[in-house]
């Protein structure tokens, strides 16, 4: 599930809200401290202090995080600056096992004292929970890795870059959307850089540097006459890489009926042909309900992905962790284990990669200390594998966990998130356009629109940003107020093909939430532009007033 | 905690710091505390507390912000020299306000001492209750339970000072089998801590998923349905916006032709819509972000627009006054209970909770999602049996103009957001449910 869109209450607990809850983002701090990192030395002098004080608490484990989590945002809105912010949020978070039971605790006073204090709080809750019952906690062996250190592989920092140059970009998009006919425009560069530190009384120190970016815009034109309006976001994904996506590069671009972006994003060109689908899109026809095949681009598919097997594959939803908020799966173990649960076609071939280049949950290790890599969830259509962390482990039949352990921040405790999961691309050679041709009566849709999945991921229904009719092999023009429904498992078994590898993209999400409190994770999903065979179409049109 | 008379000498010690031709200096505290629950067991349990200054300067049209968790003069004095620094370099805002001046606001009333002064043992007591609920009923629960207390001062240079202090604590539990073909659920939340029984509202949840064994599955289509306050919040909560600006722009639900539906019909007549900062159910602060006093303020009246929010630039530049944004939102209630609703339905569905509500068209307010946890089919004014669950398609505003009974408004929590709301149970004609789900 992504986080819902922030529902704007002015005032709304005012008590709470009145000022802007900067405690969520953290302080906010001069642009050239975001370039200054703590040593790792310092880091691990701390954490020492913290895992003795666990120990000699009475923790049979320990695991500490000190978290410092940079962010800058600039936001703009036609001619004019919104908002320039950088904040940042630093503090430690401390894990225990105490009489078989989790503890946790957390403060932003990162001194040996406040080490120690916190340790000894995070030994009290456990002690204290223990006291409620139930299975003590076993944990897959890790083994200690020592002194290592893990950074994202980005060639420009995106820290570095003036803001200037960040205003200019966005001014200078706002002004070709507004020349373009555009009645309003906002856009805005997300950057986020977390600097984890973990230690574990398993032997790891890990320091580790983490990078993402996300750059986006929306533009929304009104038709004079009718006053309807439609908006049209940018075709960028959000990424787990420096500035440099912000640098156009032809070879990075999908062409087409509408532009697409791999590795390197063209704001500029996006923003101009988002102006111009926005205002075709006005005109569109509105959808034909019924049954269509679907040619679906990854800047669509990434977030079916995400929903209909991402989350269902989690372990933790699987368990009942989650019956109370984001739901359970309609995958068992019993599925698993049967080794022959037909997921989708022979085409679905899934796997979950938490070191794939340029995405967002890429780390080298976990936030248990898990070295991270790469394993399949689907093969060729039959369920494999699920996402499993150190306490889960066990229960799939695996020695050692799979790495999925993440907390949005340092006062979070972290627990099972899913990998980046991606669908393969198809082995045999097939381009986008190759596939458009062999379909009759079908819709091509582009980026992502409305999504919604019930709590066990059997019924989805998705919307999209443009939908382009294919009628005997060829695209016919724009059409509007489409969403497809299908069952999870039947949408994925009419998976027809799938494209080759030159059209491999990643889409994601920057904040997909899940637990209570709810945190928030950054995931990326890959695919080349699939087909599915028949799925049922609705139009989303309603008059209101 | 920080009281009125603590809050208001730090923040006037920040302002003495200030060089700016304006400045404003705030304080948001806040304590709290978490207990989670899955498979009759505590999975995770926390403890937080914040406290940050925030301050924003301006010279001339030029503002800019910082904020600090450290509270020494030297880092007060620093955290106000940032956001001098950051004004000089930041653009001109042409929508900038000045300051408003000295008001007297009323007192609210959110604070409540005993909930305040939660501990993690009392937590622990209230999650033993619910559990033993689940427990006798032989059912496996996963819950979550959470108290907040805290509050928020702000002071300006032009002599404005306003304080706040609220608490609160919110619970919900979801009861299933070990077999996970049944599945029932209750929230509550309250400012008082005394009104929460975690183990009668578990007790709800029990009978409920008891009472789903076996669901069938019938014919999606449009259906009379009673949807419970939980339901009807998360449902209602993605339409109370009520902005005069994006309507006037014509980017809303409440824009149309040559204008807003301010004045218009949009809704059935029993449909009233107001926020009020003094309900003593739901009560809010009694002052907005821009220092502005709250009122009881009607948004919906008889299905009339009554009132749209207009920011303090937005009044301006259209030459009417400003009016706060909702503070809180009440729906006028009516005298039909449950189970006249019930009693009074020939063929319907009553719906315990809906799930993943996610906007379809900003422009109808289109919402799809779907039953969870508890849904029923009546026949000749009974409950009948349990039914799979929908997935529906249906805008809130379509929603409110079929209504055909209300009962008692009832604080009710919206089951992502986790915002309470005073939510009436409602029977609605022609609900669109568009597909059958197979989650329990």
């Amino acid at each position: 599930m992504k986080r819902r869109d922030f529902i704007y209450l002015s005032g709304l607990g005012a008590g709470a809200m009145m000022l802007p809850d900067l405690s969520a983002f953290g302080k906010s701090i001069n642009a050239q401290d975001l370039l200054a990192p703590i040593d790792a030395k310092a880091k691990k002098a701390l954490a020492d202090v913290a895992l003795n004080a666990a120990r000699s608490a009475g923790a049979s484990y320990a695991d500490v995080r000190i978290g410092r989590y940079l962010s800058q945002f600039v936001a703009t809105r036609e001619q004019r600056v919104q908002n320039v912010s950088n904040s940042e949020s630093f503090g430690v978070g401390i894990r225990v096992i105490a009489n078989g039971c989790w503890g946790f605790a957390a403060t932003n006073d990162v001194t040996k004292e406040g080490m120690a204090k916190t340790a000894a709080r995070a030994v009290a809750v456990a002690k204290a929970n223990a006291k409620i019952g139930g299975k003590p906690v076993e944990l897959a062996p890790q083994k200690g890795y020592g002194e290592v250190s893990w950074k994202a592989p980005i060639e420009k920092n995106a820290f570095e870059v003036p803001i200037k140059e960040k205003v200019e970009l966005l001014l200078a998009a706002n002004a070709i959307a507004t020349k373009g006919g555009a009645n309003f425009v906002n856009s805005a560069i997300a950057m986020i850089n977390e600097q984890k530190y973990f230690a574990s009384t398993d032997g790891s120190y890990i320091d580790q540097d983490i990078h993402r970016i996300s750059p986006n815009f929306q533009v929304t034109r009104i038709d004079p006459d009718t006053r309807e309006f439609q908006s049209q976001p940018s075709l960028s994904s959000p990424m787990g890489m420096g500035y440099e996506y912000l640098t156009p590069l032809a070879s990075e671009k999908v062409t087409g009926v509408v532009t697409r972006y791999k590795q390197r994003y063209d704001m500029l060109e996006d923003i101009k042909q988002a102006t111009v689908n926005a205002g075709e899109k006005l005109k569109a026809r509105s959808v034909e309900p019924g049954k269509y095949d679907l040619v679906l681009d990854p800047s669509h598919l990434w977030l079916t992905i995400h929903e209909s097997v991402g989350h269902p594959t989690e372990l933790d939803r699987v368990l009942g962790y989650e019956a109370n908020f984001a739901g359970t799966s309609f995958v068992s173990l019993d599925k698993l284990n049967s080794k022959s649960f037909k997921y989708g076609s022979e085409h679905v071939n899934i796997h979950a990669d938490k070191l794939q280049k340029g995405s967002l949950g890429a780390v080298g290790y976990d936030d248990e200390g898990v070295k991270c890599g790469e394993w399949e969830i689907i093969k060729d259509g039959v369920l494999v594998n699920l996402q499993a962390i150190r306490d889960q482990a066990k229960m799939i039949g695996l020695n050692q966990s799979q790495g999925c352990c993440y907390a949005d921040s340092w006062d979070s405790v972290q627990f099972q998130r899913m990998p980046n999961v991606s669908l393969k691309p198809g082995k045999n050679p097939l381009s986008q356009e190759d596939m458009i041709k062999n379909v009759e009566k079908g819709i091509f849709i582009v980026n992502n629109g409305s999504f919604s999945i019930d709590q066990q991921r059997y019924n989805f229904q998705f919307g999209g940003q443009l939908f382009y009719e294919i009628k005997n092999g060829k695209i016919v023009g724009q059409i509007n107020d489409v969403a497809y429904q299908a069952n999870t498992r039947e949408f994925w078994n009419s998976c027809a093909a799938v494209c080759d590898e030159r059209d491999y993209r990643l889409g994601g999400s920057f904040s997909d939430g899940k637990g209570q409190p709810q945190q928030v994770s950054a995931v990326s999903h890959g695919s080349a532009t699939a087909r599915f065979n028949g799925v049922n179409v609705i139009n989303t049109k309603r008059r209101i007033g | 905690m920080y009281t009125k008379e603590e809050a208001q000498a730090l923040l006037k010690k920040v302002l003495s710091y200030s060089k700016a031709d304006e400045c404003e200096v705030g304080l948001n505290f806040r304590m709290g505390g978490n207990i989670r629950t899955a498979q009759n067991a505590v999975s995770t349990a926390g403890e937080t507390d914040t406290t940050n200054i925030f301050v924003s300067s301006t010279f001339g049209k030029k503002t800019g912000s910082a904020s600090i968790n450290e509270f020494d003069d030297a880092s007060l004095e620093k955290v106000v020299r940032r956001s001098e620094e950051l004004a000089q370099l930041a653009p001109e805002n042409p929508e900038h306000m000045p300051l408003l001046g000295p008001a007297t606001f009323k007192p609210s009333a959110t604070w409540n001492a005993d909930t305040a002064a939660m501990t993690p043992d009392t937590r622990a007591e209230l999650i033993a209750q619910s559990m033993k609920a689940t427990k006798e009923a032989g059912l496996v629960q996963a819950g979550f339970l959470e108290n907040s207390s805290g509050g928020a001062a702000v002071m300006n240079s032009k002599g404005l000072f306003a304080y706040n202090k609220s608490s609160d604590v919110t619970f919900s539990v979801t009861t299933r089998n070990d077999a996970g073909t049944i599945s029932g659920y209750a929230a509550r939340g309250f400012t008082d801590i005394k009104k929460l029984d975690t183990y009668g509202a578990t007790k709800i949840a029990t009978m409920k998923a008891n009472a789903s064994k076996d669901a069938k599955a019938i014919e999606p289509g449009k259906y009379t349905v009673i949807l419970e306050p939980t339901a009807g919040a998360y449902m209602l909560e993605n339409m109370f916006r009520f902005d005069a600006r994006s309507a006037e722009e014509g980017r809303s639900f409440l824009s149309k032709k040559g204008g807003t539906r301010l004045g218009d019909q949009l809704m059935d007549e029993k449909v009233t819509i107001y926020s009020d900062p003094f309900d003593p159910d739901l009560p809010s602060a009694t002052w907005d972000r821009d220092g502005l006093p709250l009122e009881k303020t009607y948004w919906i009246e008889k299905g009339v627009v009554k009132n749209l929010s207009y920011s303090r630039y937005w009044a301006e530049k259209k030459g009417v006054k400003p009016v706060p944004g909702p503070s809180n939102i009440i729906m006028q209630g009516g005298n039909t209970s449950l189970e006249e609703m019930i009693a009074s339905t020939e063929r319907g569905i009553l719906v315990s909770r809906l799930w993943y509500i996610r906007m379809v068209d900003q422009q109808s307010l289109l919402l799809t999602g779907l039953t969870r946890d508890g849904t029923f089919y009546i026949e000749n004014g009974k409950i009948k049996y349990p039914v799979k669950n929908f997935r529906f398609n249906e805008s809130p505003v379509i929603m409110l103009n079929n209504v055909e009974a209300l009962g008692k408004p009832e604080r009710a929590i919206s089951v992502e957001s986790y915002r309470s709301y005073m939510i009436p149970p409602m029977k609605v004609r022609d609900f669109t449910f568009s597909s059958l789900s197979d989650a329990v």
